[in-house]
């Protein structure tokens, strides 16, 4: 039996998790939610993998990096397919993701649209400098208690 | 016209005015009056640019001859690309460049809210993506528009100005043609026509808010949609495709 000597679903998983994402690497692909879904065909390895925004540079360094690991774990029919449906949403992104982004400086995602505190120094007091950040995930904003500018995941 | 070649061209439709609208904007890359609307522009440019890879994706897959996104971008001269044509209008200034942003990212919306209830599951998946990054630009473009029509005597005028050099353009978003009347037909998509109301609501309000004053004047350029466009489009692929032009078949 073929089957016996695949790696399971499980296994997969977790080697998909140990890869960062590459433009903010404290978050892996499986904290930003990226990866849709694992699956063997016969002998063939599925992934489906959809993109955060539609045009992020990263999402091609994304597959080549899955793709890359699988190899390197021994898998060698493997299939990477886009899926856009359901889009991706900043809700994906897990409770520990979103505790690493903080920590790294990156407010994370709130469903008012803002951050709920700075990440540096935890003050409310803040202003949004820019809808539109270094990446396009994130806006830029300033604390007004610590003065000082942070990023934040926005949230979509 | 058979459904497909509808298809085909509603998704070139859709994608060639992400494309050129994208690539327009990308010309402020570096330019910019600040750097966070430097950055700001590059990021709407990017998105849009995103998006004109998944519906020349489509397009490409729907007509079945092998091209890719990149091969519909990059080798189709003008009379092949069926943006509207407000998207390949020049940027001139500042003000004028997010003026064009707003009354394309009022209709983007309408469009792409429409279209995510499509009978076609792709055409509704890629909708349902690029409308999240519509809305996005619309609440920044909505913003400048009301910040510079409300703003000083100087930028006011230069908006009031922007407005009625566009105005002429906003008619062609919502003309039906055979091919709007045959996909609507099959539920795939809306016809434009019937987007006007949400759309004069949307831009009525806003501009209401800039101060600025609607144009009167009901008359629309047409010929984008069916590949007659303004001198301006050529000038634009000669600087987007010249690589590939140059050195055919040239990859990363």
């Amino acid at each position: 039996m073929v089957s016996a000597t695949l790696p399971s679903l499980a296994e997969v998983r977790g080697w998909l998790a140990e890869i960062p994402d590459p433009e903010i690497p404290v978050l892996s692909l499986a904290d930003l939610g990226v990866i849709r879904d694992v699956a063997w065909e016969g002998d063939t390895l599925e992934v489906a993998l959809t993109p955060t925004y539609s045009g992020c540079p990263a999402t091609a360094f994304i597959r080549l990096e899955v793709e890359r690991k699988l190899r390197e774990k021994g898998i060698d029919k493997l299939r990477l397919v886009e899926r856009l449906d359901p889009p991706w949403t900043t809700d994906w992104i897990s409770a520990e993701g979103r505790a690493k982004l903080e920590a790294y400086g990156i407010a994370p995602p709130q469903p008012a649209g803002g951050p709920a505190r700075c990440p540096r120094c935890g003050g409310t007091d803040l202003e949004r400098v820019s809808q539109f950040g270094s990446t396009p995930c994130k806006a830029q904003w300033r604390c007004r208690d610590c003065l000082e500018p942070f990023d934040y995941f926005k949230c979509i | 016209m058979t459904r497909d070649e509808a298809l085909f061209e509603f998704a070139l439709r859709m994608g060639d005015t992400a494309l050129i609208l994208g690539h327009r904007i990308s010309e402020w890359c570096g330019h910019a009056p600040v750097i966070e609307e430097d950055i700001a522009l590059a990021n709407i440019a990017l998105d849009l640019i995103g998006q004109t890879q998944m519906w020349l994706g489509l397009a490409g897959e729907v007509e079945g001859r092998g091209r890719s996104a990149d091969d519909l971008a990059y080798l189709r001269d003008a009379w092949d690309f069926r943006n509207l044509l407000i998207a390949e209008r020049p940027n001139r200034d500042f003000g004028h460049t997010y003026m064009r942003q707003f009354l394309h990212d009022a209709y983007a919306v309408e469009m792409l809210g429409e279209l995510t209830g499509s009978a076609e599951e792709r055409v509704a998946a890629i909708a349902a993506k690029a409308l999240k990054e519509a809305q996005y630009h619309l609440e920044k473009s909505s913003e400048i528009v009301i910040g510079l029509g409300d703003g000083t005597e100087e930028s006011h005028a230069r908006m009031q100005d922007a407005l009625e050099r566009l105005w002429p353009y906003t008619g062609e978003m919502f003309a039906d043609d055979a091919v709007d009347e045959t996909l609507a037909a099959e539920s795939i998509a809306p016809k434009p026509s019937s987007l006007r109301p949400a759309w004069d609501a949307r831009v009525n309000a806003v501009l209401g808010e800039a101060t600025l004053t609607r144009p009167e004047s009901g008359f629309a350029h047409l010929g984008g949609k069916t590949g007659r466009h303004t001198e301006h489009l050529g000038h634009l692929l000669a600087e987007m495709q010249w690589l590939q032009r140059a050195y055919p078949g040239a990859t990363w």
